[in-house]
Order: structure tokens, then sequence, then C-alpha cells
């Protein structure tokens, strides 16, 4: 004879029936939304990928853009514009962001610390074009005194907007890291007589060096694909290589933005090829990033 | 044997010691004072993004005063400005897309930190990640010839048949693939990446006791989601929404290349429109009378108002949430 009980708890009824059918479809849901996100990442990569493929030529990568009516160009000046501002964001943001980062980690109070902790976050979160009518008003409408730049566009106040951008990026990121460097190695330094300064050039910033590295090139990649902050401060190029940042340079972002709308269907493939460049790079670049931050809070993690 | 050290030792450290000190002294004085310029240097950049935009704004606050926020006009012709369909684009285009990311991205988090298999977690974290590295830029060009004219085309019919008895889902009057509804979708895309990431860290910081706990009183995974997740970082899910809304509001380029560039706002969604941050992208090269360019600043002011206290809200809320889970560690 079965036993009625063992043959019920087999089969959930009633409210546990309920229980797991509700169970069943948030697992369900969870699950279609992240298949979701990841489908919608692969239809934005294919269709730059699908479009952009094709405009790539060796003319693409070497020449100015065609003059009006006629076909083929390049967008050699937008590839070079971009290298440029990306390089004066860094010069800037980079030094400053690292120090930064130090001041609040190793020497600045609790309280100050957070608070500049606080500023920068408020700093990122402010709108990119913001930051555009920012330099704007500050390098591009009038003229800074002293260094002799301003009063019209140019990759000086470019590559500063990014800079801006960069800045909050590269001094959170490197604050992390050096809050994962274990103290004892601090100790170890000032254990041996060595100052405070020496102890954070050499041995504080060498041991966190592939994490500030990784901060760097993830803000990098925002940087280069930055639009908003350049419509103001750098956004008449020039139709062929310009290395001057004195000089008002064209961007690969820009080129894409102004090429988007066009009729001309060669202006339309340079903002497909331009943005599948543009993606290759921020995907590739911010991918070593990652991986470079595991390898680099892994090795951290194993001295403690 | 002692007095004998000290005799041969004395000599030699005392001279070490002096240059050795005022090396230090002045190398930990260098360091200190550069470090310190450089974090001052950065609050100075938050408080010159404050003055440059309120002074280059000046002259259009003079001119308009306050009103400028409830009046609706744009005519560069007859000088007559005003923001408030941009104010209302801009709020209907960023709740909008809160609308359809937050439980999105809540759900995402939830399968990355709870239902995903350990094997898989890793890269799809990275994936979604990665779409936040897409420039915005980017995603309007895909926005343009791809997400709108599917929306207009298949979207727009579909919704506007179900729910077009709604004013807001009505069909539009004149077939346009621009619309306010195509901004919201691509915001939407762009805001996921953001709110996910936020919510996933704090999922896997609930302790593990917690969750086992339920479960071992058996509990369904949802009901432990329900009762011990959501319930211990409800704080941080809401401000990563709201870290989400503060990128959806301030979002320019992407907007202004898919939503038409167009007011007066119609009540359908499926019309063309325009926001605070596009409407400044989109007249950057346009802008050439004085008053038309301080008007200008004048959104970007009312912009970073607006920003500015989404963050400080969200920052203010996270940073609460962490004090309490960490007990001020």
């Amino acid at each position: 004879m079965d036993d009625p009980a063992a043959a019920i708890m087999l089969r959930a009824t009633g409210r546990g029936r309920r229980r797991l059918i509700v169970n069943k479809l948030f697992e369900g849901g969870a699950t279609t939304a992240a298949v979701f996100a990841i489908v919608v990442l692969g239809i934005v990569v294919w269709s730059v990928f699908s479009r952009g493929v094709h405009a790539f030529s060796w003319d693409f990568f070497t020449k100015g853009p065609a003059p009006f009516g006629e076909t083929g160009g390049g967008v050699a000046p937008a590839i070079a514009g971009s290298l440029l501002l990306v390089g004066v964001a860094i010069f800037m943001a980079l030094p400053v962001g690292i120090l930064t980062a130090i001041y609040v980690s190793e020497f600045a109070p609790r309280r100050i610390g957070e608070q500049i902790r606080l500023w920068l976050d408020v700093l990122n979160g402010f709108p990119s074009i913001v930051i555009g009518i920012f330099v704007f008003a500050l390098m591009v409408k009038t003229k800074i005194p002293l260094l002799g730049i301003g009063h019209h566009q140019s990759a000086w106040a470019g590559g500063f907007a990014l800079g801006v951008i960069m800045l909050p990026l590269v001094a959170r990121s490197t604050m992390e890291v050096l809050a994962l460097v274990p103290n004892h190695l601090r100790e170890a330094s000032y254990a041996l007589g060595v100052s405070k300064w020496q102890t954070v050039l050499r041995v504080v910033l060498p041991t966190s060096l592939g994490g500030v590295l990784t901060g760097t090139t993830l803000a990098v990649a925002r940087a280069a694909g930055e639009t908003a902050p350049l419509l103001f401060a750098c956004s008449i190029g020039s139709q062929t290589v310009d290395w001057d940042p004195a000089h008002s340079v064209q961007s690969l972002p820009l080129m894409i933005f102004e090429n988007s709308e066009s009729a001309d269907p060669t202006l339309h493939a340079q903002a497909w090829a331009g943005a599948f460049l543009l993606i290759a790079f921020v995907l590739v670049t911010s991918l070593t990033a990652r991986i470079l931050l595991d390898r680099s809070r892994r090795k951290l993690g194993l001295q403690r | 044997m002692l007095a004998r050290v000290e005799a041969a030792s004395v000599p030699a450290p005392a001279g070490l010691q002096r240059t050795r000190h005022l090396g230090d002294r002045v190398g930990d004085g260098l360091l200190y004072g550069l470090t310190a310029l450089a974090a001052f240097f950065g609050l100075a950049i938050v408080a010159a993004i404050v003055w440059r935009v309120v002074d280059g704004a000046w002259p259009a606050i003079r001119t308009y005063h306050a009103a400028f926020l409830w009046h609706n006009a744009w005519n560069p012709v007859t000088s007559d400005f005003g923001a408030r369909d941009f104010i209302i684009g801009t709020i209907v285009t960023s709740f909008g897309a809160i609308l359809l990311s937050a439980p999105l991205s809540i759900a995402i988090a939830l399968f990355l930190s709870e239902l995903a298999p350990q094997a898989i977690r890793g890269v799809i974290g990275a994936l979604i990640d990665m779409l936040a590295a897409v420039p915005s830029v980017v995603v309007g060009l895909w926005g343009i010839y791809v997400l709108a004219p599917f929306s207009a085309n298949h979207l727009a019919p579909l919704i506007g048949d179900v729910l077009g008895w709604i004013p807001i889902f009505a069909h539009a009057g004149d077939h346009t693939e621009s619309t306010v509804f195509a901004a919201i979708l691509v915001l939407a895309i762009m805001t996921i990446p953001i709110t996910t990431a936020i919510c996933r860290e704090l999922f896997l910081g609930v302790p593990t006791e917690l969750e086992e706990g339920s479960i071992g009183l058996g509990a369904t995974r949802w009901e432990m989601v329900r009762t011990v997740i959501i319930p211990s970082v409800r704080g941080g899910v809401v401000a990563a929404v709201i870290l989400g809304l503060g990128r959806a509001l301030g979002e320019a380029i992407a907007v202004t290349q898919v939503i038409g560039n167009f007011i007066p706002l119609h009540t359908s969604l499926f019309s063309a429109g325009d926001t605070t941050a596009s409407r400044i992208a989109n007249q950057y090269a346009g802008a050439s009378t004085n008053i038309q360019i301080s008007a200008l600043i004048y959104l970007g002011l009312i912009l970073l108002a607006i920003t500015f206290l989404t963050n400080f809200t969200a920052q203010r809320v996270v940073k609460r949430f962490e004090f309490q889970r960490t007990g001020g560690d």
C-alpha cells in the first residue's frame, strides 16, 4: 500500500506550487533581461561592423576628405586630431589625477579626503556638454592672459575639456588601487627609516602601477569617444592632418556626428567606418584594462 | 660594551641624520605641497565650471529672468528664448528611459549576482560593462539608422494600436523616424550598464550567511531576493537608479541625433521633440548673436543644476548606505 503523504510531498500543489511558479518566472525574467542586454550590444557592434568595414581602404587612413563633389577621400585629419586631443588630455589629467589620489590616500585627513572624493564624483556626474560650455567660456570666448591661448577654438581647449572629463576617472581609480596597497608595505618601509615621500614614490606607487595604468586606459577610452565637449571647444576642423595644438583640429567623434546626418553616401560610409574604428579602439582598450585590473587586484590581494 | 658602541657610532649618524633630515623634510614638504595642489586644482575646476557657466548665462538671466524657465520659444531672429519645452523634454525622456531601464538593470544585476553560473558571470558582466564603453555618438549613429526606423515602422504602430487611447501613445499625425520615443530607447540602452554595475556590487555585498539562512528556511530564490536582498540594499538600488537618471538627463549627442530637435512638443511620444542638452548640442554652430549664445549657456546652467541635484542626492544616499553596511569602516 502506498503512503498517500509521500505522493503529496513529491508534487507541490496549491500555495507551494504557486511559489515555485513565481520563482521560475523570476529566474526566467532575470535571465531574459541579461540575454536582452547582450543581444543589444551584439546588434550595435554588428551593425557598426557590417556597415563600416566596407569603407576601410588605404585612402581612408591616409587622405583627407575629398573636395566637394568628388568621391573617395579619407579621415586622416580626424584620426590625427583625435590622437592629438587625447594626448593633450592625458598630459593634463594623468599627473593631476595621480597626485590628487596620492594626496587623498597618503596625506589628507579623513574628512578632507572624503570631501575631495565626493566632489570628484560630482565632477564625474557633470554632463559633458556643460564641460564643453565651461571650456568655451574659459578658453574660446576669452583669452587666457599668460599662456596666450584663446579667442578661438583650439586643440588645447578640446584636449583640456577631455582632460576635465578624464580627471575624476583617473583620480578615483588610482585612489581605489592605492587603498589596496597593503599597509605593512608602508610600515616596513618606515621601519627601515625611509621617509614618507620616498615610501610613496618607491614603494606605494610602483606596487599599484598596474591599477593606475588600468584606470588611465579606461579614462582614455571614455575621452576618445566624447563628442559633446568638443562641439564648443574644437569643432572647426581642417581638411589636412594638423599636429599644432594651437589650431582647431578635426576628430573622429565629431566627424561621425557631422557626417551622420549628411546626404552624401561617401560621408555616410565614412561615419560608419569611423564608428567602427572608434568602437574597436574603445572596446579593445577597456577589455585590456579590465584584464590588467583583475591581474593587479589579484597580485595585491595575494600580498595581503 | 654599550658605551663603546655609542662612542663608535654616534658621530657618523649625527652627520648622516642632518643631511637626511634636510632632504626628507624638503621631499616630504614638496610631495605634500604638490599633491595638495593637485587635489585642490580638482576642486577649483568644479568651482570654475559653476562660475564660468553662471557668468556666461548672466546676460540671458538679466534679459529673461526666471521666466525663461516657463516661457516656451526659440526664435533667434527676434531673440525670443525660453526653456519650458526643453525642460519638459529632458524630464520626459530621462524618466521614460529610467522606467524602462531600471527594472531591466535590477533583473540583470540579480541574474549576475544570484543566478548565473560562476563560469559565465565574469564574461557576461564584462560584456554589459562594454555596453557602457560604447561612445554616445556611435549609439546615436546606430539610433538614427537602425533603432529609429525599427521603432517608427514596427514598435510605434504596435504600441499605438494597443495603447493608442492614451494620448502619449497616440499615432503621430505625420510619419517621422526622429521621435521622443526613439530618444527614450537610446537613453534606456545607455543607462542600463550604469545601474546594473552598481546594483550588482550591492547584491554581491549582501552577506552570504543571510542568503543561505533564507534558503535554509525553505525560501525559494525569488523569496530570498524579495525578503533578504532587496530590503537590505534598497537605498543603494534607489541611488543606482538615480545615477542612471543623471546620465540620461545630461546626455546630449545621442539624443540630438535621434529626437528630431523640434519644439513645441506634441503630447504623443511618437513625434519629434527636444531636450535641454540636445538643444545645446544642436545649436553649437548656429549660434550667431551674443544673446543666443548666452541663452544656450542659460540652458546649460539649468542642466547643470538638475544633474548636480540628482547626482548629489544619489552620492549622499550611497554614502549613507555604505556607512550603514560597513559600520563606518
